[in-house]
Parts: structure tokens; C-alpha cells; sequence
């Protein structure tokens, strides 16, 4: 326990410390929410769908945790480039303890982003339909942030270099991004798309965070808990087995 | 303390480590020269857990570090060839992950780590970040750190690489009196001869993935008929250049430094 501990500790210092990371990290989901909330706010109004802040608030809070938790597990390339993965992958310690610790390090890290970019969502004037579904919506930032904080340490488990990185960025990464609806309604789409939304993992996380904030469904919330939760086994079984094969 | 008997590993079709045996006692420092791409790390690797030999039997402390992982990791601390400690965090809390993750219990810990720190002169700068450091002070943590959980052996892989003469010097005066007082085996690796004739009680050298001599370095000069162990270890290895290969992760570590600069 003490392990997963301090190792989850290590991960909050880090975030907690670097605070030009977090202004950063912070730039890009509020250049989203402001060029493309109040840019397309117009177009998406007179299409018949209301405000298009709100439609994209919850949109932008699943895309914030998104990128925060997937560069946490991916933030191991620089453990390992700058050594300290080796001191503790010679630790006398189980190797799922150790990526237990990280990987629920990188999702509290997640989820207090996620936490801070709903903050500045509600400034920017976004409003949720009651406020009693804000508590409703840290459960699904927080089964977001597990999920991909899990597939991120298990990337980072098999990349090994910065080429590898950006291969992920550009076609995992961001792709889940865009495809997961968090832009735009899923209702309507060409068969194709329909089917690789259905297949992106954030889609569900996305769906859950509107349903509970706006209350627009497009699944339903106990299919979104139920599948996400299924996909969080998944990834974190996938991220142990890669990690406990890590050779130095 | 250690024992080693017809250790190989293979590498696809790359022979790294073929067929060596040696023995260390308790309380000794133990040696290993040899060039570059000797198969020096990979045989710390393999001590240490980190890979797999191929064939061929190893004991530390009476235990095999293939079977009982957990049990040996407790016994040896290491210093690798490569910096591993955290930069982003200060002095005081590496050694702290340290001692936590070898269930060092707090009094201990806290108690331990001062001593540690003191005796290696880093106590004044234990809440400056790592990063901070100098290649010296590194050095020097990453080896005090290796003490912390009064490991049975330890383990050093070039431990002084890049580190002026002054900081070699004190470094081999701490690890000799923490042999001394702890009575911990030390094994280490090493380019600089003049240091394995200063520090170490048994030498060997490896080339191309075998011993090809060890004994002490009296012996060793006497084996080759030579008046110094520099001379002994040309003697014994030749003198071409060795030519290492660059892996993905010396790519990588160049690119970092051009990121900090």
C-alpha cells in the first residue's frame, strides 16, 4: 500500500509543482470552448439544436481529462529516459503496485483538470440543468480519467521513444477526441461514422457528462456507467500485463 | 554473497554474455573491467533482475534472483550507469520514495536518510530539487540512496562516469567506509583502473562477454607480467576500439538534453 501511495503522491507533487504545465494544459481546452463556443454558438443556434456552449461544455471538460490522464501514462517515456522508471522497476515492490500508484496518480491529476475546466466553463456562462448533477458528473470524470489514464500507461509501457509519441498523439489520441462526439451531436451521422463513434471509448464518457450536466442523452446513463466501467478492466488489465513486461 | 555459474545471455543472435562464473564473499568489492560492450551492464542487469539470463545460475545471498525477485531486490541496492533519480522532486523525498518502497519503516527512514545525507554531504541541500544538482551531488545521492535500506550488496555501474577527480575521490572514501562499517558487499563496474587498483579487493575482466582473468590486481599484473593494471588490462583485452551500438533509448536521452538546454 505505502507503494501505491507514494507513488500517486509523486504524481500530484508534479502537477502541483510545475504550474506553468497546468496554465498550458489549460490553453487549449479554453481556446476551444471560446473560438468554437461562441464561433459556431451561431450556426449551431439557428440549426435548432440552442446554445452551442452547452451542447460543448461537457465536450471540452471529457477532452480536457482526456488528453491530462492519456499524457500522464505517456509521461513514462520521460521516467524512463530520465531513469526513475528504473528505480522502481528494481524496487521490492510488485510491479502492479507500482502502476496502480501512477496510473490512479495520472487520473486524480485528470480529474482535478477536468474540475478546473468545468470551473471556467461555468465563468465562460455554461449552466448545468440542475446542480445536483455536478457530484453525478465527477463520476464520470473520473471513470474517464481511469480509463485513459490506464491505456496511457499502457502505451507508455510499450513506447520507447519520441517518434512513438507523436504516432499516438495523431492517430489515437486525438482521433478519440474528435470522434467521441464531444463537437458534435452523435444523432444523424453517415453509417461509417456512426460506427467508429460507437467503437471510441470517450463517446460514452462524453454522452454520460452531457446526459447528467444537460440532460440530452444520445445512450443512457446506465449504459455509459456499465460500458466504461467494463472498458476501465479492460485497459487497466491490458496496462498491468504491458507494464509488469517491462525489461530495463 | 554473490555466486555465478555459467551465465549466458544471447540477444537474437548476439552472444552479450557467454558463459561466465564467478564468486564474490561477503564484505568484498568486486570489480568488473572491461571495454566497452564487455557485457559488463548486462551481467548487473541480470543480477538485478532486470533481464532474464538466457541459461546459467545465479545466487545472492543464498537466494535465486530469477525465482524469489522480491526477496533479492531487498538485499541489494544498485547505482546505475545512467542517472534514476527523480529531478522534480527534492533530495529528501527521492530518498523517502527510497525507503518507502523498501519497506524502510519511517523512524528508520527519517533517521537513516540524515545519516546518509550527512555522511555524504548533500544534507545541506536535502529540500533542493534534484534537478538542481550537480553531476557530482547526483552521483553522490544516488549512491547514498543505494545504502538507505542497508542492502547486503551493492551494486555500482560506473558510478563515477563524467565526475571530476575531487568527486571520485570522496565518492570511493564514503562507499569504502560504508564497506567497512556495514560490511556490505560492493560489486562494481568501472573504466578508471586507477580506481579498481585503489578500491577493489578482486578484479575481473571481461571482453567480449567472457572473464578472460580475474584475481586480485597484484595477481594480475604478475599473470601478465606487467607493472601496472592498466598495462595488465590492455595485455589481456587488446587494443582496438570497441564501437557500442546506439539503441533507441541513447537516441532518446540525446534529445532530451537538447530539450534542456
Amino acid at each position: 500500500m505505502g507503494a501505491i501511495y507514494i507513488l500517486w503522491l509523486r504524481e500530484l507533487k508534479r502537477y502541483v509543482r510545475s504550474r506553468v504545465q497546468i496554465v498550458v494544459s489549460l490553453g487549449q481546452p479554453c481556446l476551444y470552448l471560446l473560438a468554437l463556443g461562441f464561433g459556431l454558438g451561431p450556426v449551431f443556434q439557428q440549426a435548432g439544436h440552442g446554445s452551442y456552449l452547452q451542447f460543448m461544455a461537457p465536450g471540452v471538460v471529457g477532452m480536457t481529462v482526456l488528453f491530462s490522464s492519456v499524457f500522464s501514462g505517456i509521461a513514462m517515456l520521460w521516467d524512463r529516459q530520465f531513469g526513475f522508471l528504473k528505480e522502481t522497476l528494481v524496487a521490492p515492490v510488485s510491479r502492479m503496485q507500482i502502476m496502480i500508484g501512477r496510473t490512479l496518480g495520472g487520473a486524480t491529476v485528470a480529474i482535478i483538470q477536468g474540475t478546473l475546466i468545468l470551473v471556467i466553463c461555468l465563468i465562460a456562462g455554461f449552466r448545468p440543468h440542475s446542480w445536483f448533477a455536478i457530484p453525478l458528473a465527477f463520476l464520470f470524470v473520473a471513470m474517464i480519467a481511469i480509463v485513459f489514464a490506464a491505456l496511457g500507461t499502457a502505451i507508455g509501457s510499450v513506447i520507447k521513444d519520441m517518434q512513438g509519441f507523436q504516432l499516438v498523439m495523431n492517430f489515437l489520441v486525438m482521433p478519440i477526441f474528435f470522434l467521441s462526439g464531444a463537437l458534435f451531436p452523435l444523432a444523424n451521422l453517415p453509417l461509417a461514422m456512426s460506427i467508429i463513434t460507437k467503437l471510441d471509448p470517450l463517446a460514452y464518457g462524453v454522452d454520460g457528462l452531457r446526459g447528467v450536466l444537460i440532460n440530452t442523452w444520445h445512450f443512457s446513463l446506465a449504459f455509459d456507467v456499465a460500458l466504461l466501467a467494463g472498458i476501465a478492466v479492460l485497459f487497466l488489465s491490458a496496462g498491468a500485463y504491458l507494464f509488469t513486461r517491462i525489461e530495463a | 554473497m554473490i555466486s555465478v555459474s555459467h551465465l549466458v545471455k544471447i540477444f537474437g543472435d548476439f552472444t552479450a554474455v557467454s558463459d561466465i562464473s564467478f564468486d564474490v564473499a561477503q564484505g568484498e568489492i568486486f570489480a568488473f573491467l572491461g571495454p566497452n560492450g564487455a557485457g559488463k551492464t548486462t551481467t548487473i542487469k541480470m543480477l538485478t533482475t532486470l533481464l532474464r539470463p538466457t541459461s546459467g545460475q545465479i545466487e545472492l545471498d543464498g537466494l535465486d534472483p530469477t525465482v524469489k525477485q522480491k526477496q533479492a531486490r531487498q538485499r541489494f541496492g544498485i547505482v546505475f550507469q545512467d542517472p534514476s533519480l527523480d529531478n522534480e522532486q527534492t533530495a529528501w523525498e527521492n530518498m523517502d520514495l527510497h525507503g518507502v518502497l523498501y519497506h524502510v519503516p519511517r523512524k528508520v527512514r527519517a533517521q537513516r536518510t540524515e545519516e546518509l545525507l550527512k555522511l555524504f554531504e548533500l544534507w545541506e541541500r536535502k529540500d533542493a530539487y534534484v534537478k538542481t544538482f550537480s553531476g557530482g551531488m547526483k552521483r553522490r545521492l544516488e549512491i547514498a540512496r543505494g545504502f538507505l535500506h542497508t542492502p547486503k550488496i551493492l551494486f555500482l555501474d560506473e558510478p563515477t562516469l563524467g565526475l571530476d577527480p575531487q568527486s571520485r575521490n570522496q565518492l570511493w572514501t564514503h562507499v569504502k567506509r560504508l564497506n567497512e562499517t556495514e560490511k556490505t558487499t560492493v560489486f562494481l563496474t568501472t573504466h578508471y583502473m586507477d580506481e579498481a587498483d585503489r578500491v577493489a579487493h578482486r578484479i575481473a575482466i571481461m571482453d567480449h562477454g567472457k572473464i578472460v582473468a580475474q584475481g586480485t590486481s597484484a595477481e594480475l599484473k604478475e599473470q601478465t607480467q606487467t607493472d601496472s593494471l592498466e598495462a595488465a588490462f590492455l595485455a589481456l583485452t587488446g587494443s582496438s576500439l570497441r564501437d557500442e551500438g546506439a539503441d533507441a533509448k541513447s537516441g532518446l536521452r540525446q534529445m532530451a538534453q537538447m530539450f534542456r538546454r
